[in-house]
């Protein structure tokens, strides 16, 4: 294995934190506008923290996307040929998703609900069936020696894989409840506040139902077992400060904490795979590797110098675009302190 | 019929031709929209703000269609065919992952800002945000095009491991293919964004009872400038194009013309055909002579070759399959965009003759008024059969010369997976759309004077997170 190679697993890694951190509170506030708001200012309310930053967001999978497919060729064919109806509902839930804050915004009163459904079911699609394939995968899928994957239902859909998919899904919510805390005033913030604490509870079940099956259905304990070990206890300890800091209302330490929790969780989950990309349950004769996924070692050393030419640039200007909104949106009908203004 | 070539090649022209609805519209709206907040910026009058917000909000539905169906596109190269992502990959892959990395980030962040920072940004900064999203919808295009261009004319590779290799990074840049399908799309994308502004602007001024006339009057005129602008570009660009066909893809320029003989010298162009496509003979066509060898050669003679002389020449080549495109398809797709162009090219200049400062007459005209009106739908036919020369015309290739569309395909992706993902985006299509028109023309409807009255929904006093009261 190539530097280069190592390199842009790594990277790839990254690009999915990313979109986790970033998306992943995205999805959960999408989640909230069904579960958490109470009328339609509500909505109105939680969909603009989040109204001018989802769309950037979410080109973190369209760069990973595009970086698999331009590092790791194999890998993008055998990943997403593999996953086609996993992927397709992936990305029905991105189109329903995508297009309800613009059509939202623009449909008379009564025509809104159905785009506030489509925001909310769409979000909580997304991760739930990238949970299913991430974890089906590092379980291990029936890959032929040519890389093509056949799988039958209960490969990608069983105990773990659903598991994982829920724990994924509550991980996304718990992140997009710390989001709202942080970036609401009035009865929302409050109300994710507790919807948090309550929830943290759920997740900690999950978490050990997720490690207890980690351990019987793949084989990283066995590979990996100090990384695997004490990323999980890394995940365990981060969603813990997290919860301590959703009660004493230190609303910036947990929103980083649950974001640092995602960029764990792909750590895991990458780090297991390693030196794979893809694991095959036939044989391991047919796991496609790193070593021999990848792209030529011109194209990622191209790559490679362009990405660490541009993405300097993206991050400075996001960081700048979080700072321009970094103010509380308030609910028309209170004012800071969660007095009612205009009870009416 | 129903196997997964045939399926996969319906959802790729299905998934391109919805997509590319939306491209070129939200590319030259965006761009016309940036002309009009520059136009306030150094104006300061009002009427220009309030323009650039007005299409503005019909640039932002479109770009909202243009983005979710835009992720089926990078997602079905991997899902649908698989082969080919591992056989280009190396090289299909960069362009791209570069333009999400270089462009969709762009194009997404300063959208954001561009939308949400209309009272709180300086007139002079917030003109930059949109200027940078249309820059940026301008450069993924170009990546995108760098990619199908490698595809139309493969360059900057060497094969090795069963694969194309990228050898040359410049090479994938300068290929000249790149350069005629970006200049022909770009000028195609700022067309369509001033044709339609023209045109909905048209169909405003229809009403009796219109209260904005100097807006639409207004919008129609600068819709019509950059139309004018645009369309003469994409006549140079598509003519420079089609001359480069003549020794490039030979068959496709042999099926556009519907020619299966050679021709003679100098070759006559035909205006209307028929062809028989199972024994490969033309069943009529009315010819206009000259005319060919002016369109490809600039001068009154030389002669074009036939599919039937170009077939022998590729199966030399390349081995014996079968190497004729659907020639109705091409042929007929060539003459809707050639003449949907020259007549936007035509409305436009007799749209700003007849609506000239000193005479202005076309308002009092309602059939003029109509005809500007309905050419708003000519350049996504126009663009649509332009695609459907492009791509269909590659035939059989996906890689031209190098790898085939039966070998590209997903092996392992079955016929019910490939249909059910059809139907269900076929509706979702259908639902998009409809929903899409519903919204415009209700903007339509409110028109530039309407204020939405928006809750006062942000803090006014300091709240900021950063804050330390935030940790406390």
């Amino acid at each position: 294995m190539s530097g280069l190679q190592l390199l842009w697993f790594i990277l790839i890694g990254l690009l999915f934190s990313g979109y986790f951190f970033l998306e992943g509170f995205d999805y959960g506030v999408g989640m909230s506008v069904q579960t958490l708001a109470h009328d339609e200012h509500e909505k109105d309310q939680i969909i603009e923290t989040i109204g001018p930053i989802w769309d950037g967001n979410e080109v973190w999978l369209l760069t990973a996307g595009g970086a698999i497919f331009a590092s790791f060729p194999y890998w993008y064919a055998s990943m997403f040929s593999g996953y086609y109806l996993i992927l397709f509902i992936i990305l029905v839930g991105l189109i329903i998703r995508g297009v309800s804050f613009e059509f939202r915004s623009k449909m008379p009163g009564n025509k809104k609900k159905v785009w506030n459904w489509t925001l909310a079911i769409g979000s909580f699609i997304v991760p739930f069936f990238f949970g299913i394939l991430f974890i089906s995968m590092i379980q291990g899928m029936p890959l032929d020696a040519a890389g093509n994957m056949k799988a039958g239902f209960t490969d990608y859909i069983n105990l773990y894989s659903v598991v994982g998919g829920v724990a994924l899904t509550l991980l996304c919510y718990l992140h997009g409840l710390n989001y709202l805390t942080l970036k609401t005033l009035g009865p929302v913030r409050d109300r994710a506040r507790n919807y948090a604490e309550l929830f943290y509870w759920v997740l900690y079940v999950g978490l050990v139902v997720f490690a207890v099956l980690m351990y019987f259905q793949t084989d990283f304990f066995t590979l990996h077992p100090i990384t695997t070990l004490s990323l999980l206890v890394v995940i365990v300890a981060l969603s813990v400060i997290a919860n301590v800091a959703v009660a004493k209302r230190k609303e910036m330490l947990a929103f980083l904490a649950s974001g640092l929790t995602m960029i764990a969780l792909v750590s895991l989950l990458f780090s297991g795979l390693f030196p794979r990309v893809m694991v095959s349950s036939l044989t391991h004769k047919n796991d496609l590797l790193i070593v021999n996924a990848s792209s030529s070692p011109y194209t990622l050393h191209i790559m490679t110098i362009l990405a660490f030419t541009i993405l300097p640039f993206v991050l400075a200007y996001t960081a700048w675009t979080y700072y321009v909104f970094r103010k509380r949106i308030k609910h028309p009908k209170f004012d800071v302190e969660g007095e009612v203004v205009n009870a009416g | 019929m129903m196997d997964i070539v045939t399926l996969a090649r319906f959802q790729f022209a299905m998934t391109t031709i919805f997509h590319f609805f939306f491209v070129p519209f939200t590319i030259g709206t965006g761009f016309a929209v940036a002309v009009m907040e520059t136009m306030y910026v150094r104006s300061k009058n009002e009427l220009y703000k309030k323009m650039a917000k007005f299409w503005g909000n019909i640039f932002l539905l479109s770009f909202a269609v243009g983005v979710v169906t835009g992720i089926i596109q990078e997602f079905q190269f991997g899902m649908n065919w698989s082969d080919y992502s591992r056989f280009v990959g190396d090289i299909f892959g960069a362009p791209l992952a570069i333009e999400a990395l270089l462009a969709f980030f762009m194009e997404s962040t300063f959208l954001g800002l561009w939308i949400f920072t209309w009272d709180r940004m300086k007139p002079k900064v917030h003109v930059i945000f949109i200027w940078l999203t249309a820059f940026a919808s301008i450069l993924s295009a170009f990546w995108i095009l760098a990619a199908n261009s490698f595809m139309q004319h493969p360059v900057g590779y060497t094969l090795k491991n069963g694969r194309a290799e990228m050898n040359d990074f410049g090479a994938l840049l300068s290929n000249h293919q790149v350069w005629y399908e970006f200049s022909h799309v770009i000028a195609g994308a700022i067309t369509m964004g001033g044709i339609i502004i023209a045109g909905l602007s048209a169909f405003q001024l229809l009403k009796k009872s219109q209260k904005a006339k100097d807006f639409f009057r207004k919008s129609l005129r600068l819709g019509l400038v950059i139309s004018l602008v645009g369309s003469v570009a994409v006549i140079t660009a598509g003519d420079l194009q089609m001359k480069d066909l003549v020794t490039q893809q030979p068959m496709k320029f042999a099926a556009t013309e519907g020619n299966y003989k050679d021709t003679g010298d100098p070759a006559a162009w035909t205006l209307i055909a028929w062809a028989n496509e199972k024994d490969h003979t033309q069943a009529f066509g009315v010819d206009i002579p000259y005319m060919l060898s002016i369109l490809a050669y600039n001068k009154p003679s030389g002669s074009i070759k036939g599919m039937n002389t170009v077939n022998k020449e590729l199966t030399v080549k390349y081995g014996n399959k079968n190497y004729y495109p659907s020639v109705n398809t091409l042929f007929y797709s060539f003459r809707v965009m050639a003449a949907f162009g020259a007549l936007m090219f035509l409305v436009s200049a007799l749209g700003l003759f007849f609506t000239r400062k000193k005479k202005p007459s076309l308002y009092e005209h309602k059939w003029m008024l109509w005809i500007i009106g309905l050419t708003t739908f000519t350049p996504f036919m126009a663009n649509t059969a332009g695609w459907l020369i492009t791509e269909l015309g590659r035939f059989p290739w996906t890689v031209y010369g190098l790898f085939t569309m039966k070998q590209s395909v997903s092996p392992n992706v079955s016929v019910t997976s490939l249909f059910i993902s059809n139907t269900v985006y076929f509706l979702l299509f259908a639902g998009l759309a409809s929903v899409m028109v519903y919204l415009v023309i209700r903007e339509l409807h409110k028109g530039p004077d309407y204020e939405e009255k928006k809750l006062e929904t942000e803090a006014k006093i300091n709240s900021d997170p950063f804050d330390k009261e935030a940790f406390s």
